[in-house]
């Protein structure tokens, strides 16, 4: 289908290049500014008209999409659909030509289903961005994570970043991990074997590597980031008990200690308190999670922005 | 009524025959060979076949026709159109309709579907247990005494061995090869494409390689202990292929087949989550690949079949994971058999011609086809090797238009297909 006026898709981060992804960091860096005005608004999407079509619950993300386009004077519309199309009886290209006829400069798609992002932009003329479609990506937490670990580091080249838990399940572990080594980082995975499978040694061509131990992957590491276990998401078990989880995968103090002394602790949310994480670390001046959350929204405004035609700061 | 196939290259892989040879058809038999120094008889219609391959008309072993039950998608009117359009003079439905074809009846109602519609034979394949669900043997003699050709439950594998066991035994006393589609779901629960790189990448669940291979090799055990004609459906890994191979060394009545998007694709296309690229078994890895190009090679792989499919567009357009598998076939398989496998010198026509004719006809028992010796059945594919020709969906006879392969170029094609001395398609 011809695409009518330029547009920009975000429909995740392994299909875009490093440079790329700077340029959605410089560009939230200055709407960074925005979010701590008395007037917080600019003018930048003024007449421009977002859908947020949410088919999969979410408080934070939709909240910080809604509340990035309502800054830039976007009209912001939110759908929020509990059940799948399948449940509706409509199918998933109706719904998008549906809204699409509407004519929005920027639908904003979270779906339990992978791809979902990708079949709406082969049909709709508005710019898609991806929300999160099943385990497959979540661009913009990682977008919000690279943030807030710039913010604290620096750079992120170089870095050895720890990621531990449900690799398998988690598309924010699959934004991230594609992030963070196109970055220069250097990544390690670890998580039960069910949970972190022998394929994801071969997941990126080069700065991933799968350790056996969850304490292989934290020793030494800058930054430490915790997957939430998604006991919703899991069609069987993976592990016998929660219980068992958290004595031998949850970060806790005395594993925390293993990394560099200034490490800092990242969690997408929402957490599982004592399970994957325990409350000690959770409230620590180590933990970043309210910084992630507001970084989100200055993220989510430079991806509106670019996506409705805004060009990149450099 | 006299028809003369004249001036063809003949190609008859079970009659041991590759020559210039013109044949003569009379009411629905084939009549005599006639050699080009010698004088064809005059009062016949004549079909010019100069610069053309004729072949017994081709076989696939492996179809979906949706009917009854499901004609939204396919009837067995529009799938021997499509059938015949693609060269297939025969097709062989799986028993996945609704009702099940689990009794004769519902043989004998597609068996009479099929003549009605007076295009491709049908050879219907009957269930393995009622209804397909595992539990119970279906009604097998007298589904064969209808005109079912082998037992199958397909996409819903006998998951108890000890059933498959049974049924071997049983199937064997009427000489019903059992098909199987080999998929141990336990491990392939839930999955919609292959489990390697490419489903962690893209976060679809996998279904892994080794569910089909340990399928396959317990389907060869059991063929083993029984004695049992196992006829593996649609092998898509290395270690099926192997499997086979071995079976084959030891002397087991073991065969199988393959489908043209096995041969031709990997699961790098599901990149872009169409759900055109969704089937079961699923697109496998390179090295699944190739492995399957060598048992085509080297004869492991009997033969070819589509395990055409359709779907209708409102079930396809759906996310990838809630979307049906399977993909049509039975228009592109000759081309792409071509383009993948004569043309790239994996095999020569004659072997192709066997893979689509003599050799379904033999593991079905199908007397008197898949050859043109005097007397078989005028059932004719006859091709252009060289025509040049573009596929597109919408052109499609199926009802549904669920190819991956619209839009794909191919040099081969089936350019007139005879079934019982008639010519039902012709371009």
């Amino acid at each position: 289908m011809e695409k009518p006026f330029r547009r920009r898709d975000l429909l995740g981060i392994r299909n875009i290049s490093a440079s790329e992804i700077i340029g959605i960091l410089d560009t939230a860096e200055n709407f960074r500014e925005v979010n701590t005005r008395e007037i917080k608004k600019v003018p930048a999407l003024r007449g421009k008209t977002v859908i947020n079509l949410f088919f999969e619950n979410s408080t934070r993300t939709r909240t910080s999409f809604e509340i990035a386009a309502k800054r830039l004077s976007a009209d912001a519309v939110n759908i929020s659909v509990s059940s799948s199309s399948v449940a509706k009886g409509e199918t998933l290209v109706d719904t998008a030509l549906n809204l699409d006829a509407m004519d929005p400069d920027c639908i904003v798609v979270r779906h339990g289903s992978a791809g979902v992002p990708h079949q709406l932009a082969n049909v709709s003329r508005a710019a898609i961005i991806n929300a999160g479609d099943g385990a497959n990506e979540h661009p913009t937490q990682a977008l919000l994570d690279a943030m807030t670990i710039r913010e604290h580091k620096g750079s992120i080249e170089g870095l050895e970043v720890a990621i531990v838990g449900d690799i398998l399940h988690s598309r924010v572990a699959r934004s991230n991990i594609h992030l963070l080594t196109k970055l220069g980082a250097k990544v390690r995975v670890a998580g039960p074997g069910t949970l972190v499978p022998g394929g994801f040694s071969h997941f990126v061509e080069k700065g991933m590597t799968v350790v056996p131990h969850i304490e292989d992957a934290i020793r030494g590491a800058d930054v430490v980031m915790i997957l939430r276990i998604q006991r919703e998401r899991q069609d069987s078990a993976y592990f016998p008990t929660l219980r068992e989880y958290s004595i031998h995968y949850g970060l806790t103090n005395e594993r925390l200690e293993l990394a560099k002394t200034d490490a800092i602790v990242l969690h997408p949310g929402p957490m599982n308190r004592g399970i994957e994480i325990a409350s000690e670390v959770a409230d620590s001046s180590r933990s970043l999670i309210l910084d992630q959350v507001k970084y989100g929204v200055a993220v989510r405004m430079a991806v509106l922005y670019l996506a409705t035609g805004g060009s990149a700061s450099h | 009524m006299k028809l003369l196939i004249a001036n063809g290259h003949l190609i008859d892989p079970d009659a041991q025959e590759n020559t210039g040879m013109s044949v003569l058809i009379e009411d629905s038999k084939v009549a005599a060979w006639i050699k080009p120094n010698e004088q064809p008889p005059t009062d016949c219609e004549v079909f010019d076949a100069s610069g053309l391959l004729v072949a017994p008309g081709f076989i696939d072993m492996h179809v979906h026709l949706r009917e009854p039950g499901q004609e939204h998608k396919e009837t067995i009117a529009s799938g021997c159109a499509a059938a015949v359009a693609g060269g297939w003079t025969s097709v062989c439905p799986m028993p996945n309709t609704d009702p099940v074809n689990d009794n004769a009846a519902i043989t004998r109602y597609m068996i009479e579907q099929a003549e009605h519609a007076g295009l491709a034979n049908v050879f219907p394949i009957g269930a393995i247990t009622k209804s397909s669900d595992g539990a119970e043997l279906a009604e097998m003699g007298e589904m064969k005494a209808a005109g079912a050709v082998a037992v199958s439950d397909d996409g819903r594998p006998v998951p108890n061995a000890g059933i498959m066991l049974r049924a071997m035994q049983y199937a064997k006393d009427f000489d019903l090869p059992v098909i199987d589609h080999c998929e141990d779901k336990s491990l392939s629960s839930g999955g919609v494409m292959h489990e390697g790189r490419i489903s962690l990448l893209l976060g679809l669940k996998g279904m892994p390689a080794l569910a089909e291979d340990i399928d396959a090799v317990r389907d060869i055990l059991l063929a083993a202990e029984t004695g049992a004609h196992v006829h593996i459906a649609h092998v898509s890994t290395k270690g099926a292929v192997d499997a086979v191979r071995r079976a084959k060394e030891q002397g087991l009545n073991v065969t199988c087949e393959v489908t043209p998007h096995h041969f031709t694709l990997t699961d790098e296309r599901v990149e872009g989550y169409d759900t055109n690229f969704k089937m079961a078994p699923p697109l496998r890895s390179r090295e699944h690949l190739d492995a399957v190009i060598e048992g085509i090679r080297d004869g492991t792989i009997d033969a070819i079949a589509t395990d055409h499919a359709p779907h209708h567009h409102d079930e396809k357009a759906l996310e990838f994971d809630r979307a049906p598998f399977g993909v049509t076939g039975l228009e592109t398989a000759l081309g792409l058999a071509f383009n993948e496998l004569v043309h790239r010198g994996v095999i020569g026509l004659e072997r192709l011609v066997e893979m689509c004719s003599a050799n379904p006809a033999r593991i079905f028992g199908l007397k008197g086809r898949g050859t043109l010796r005097p007397g078989s059945a005028a059932d004719l594919t006859i091709i252009d090797p060289e025509l040049e020709w573009t596929y597109t969906n919408a052109d499609s006879r199926s009802r549904s238009k669920n190819s991956p392969f619209s839009g794909w170029k191919f040099r081969g094609r089936a350019v007139a297909t005879v079934v019982d001395g008639r010519v039902v398609f012709k371009i």
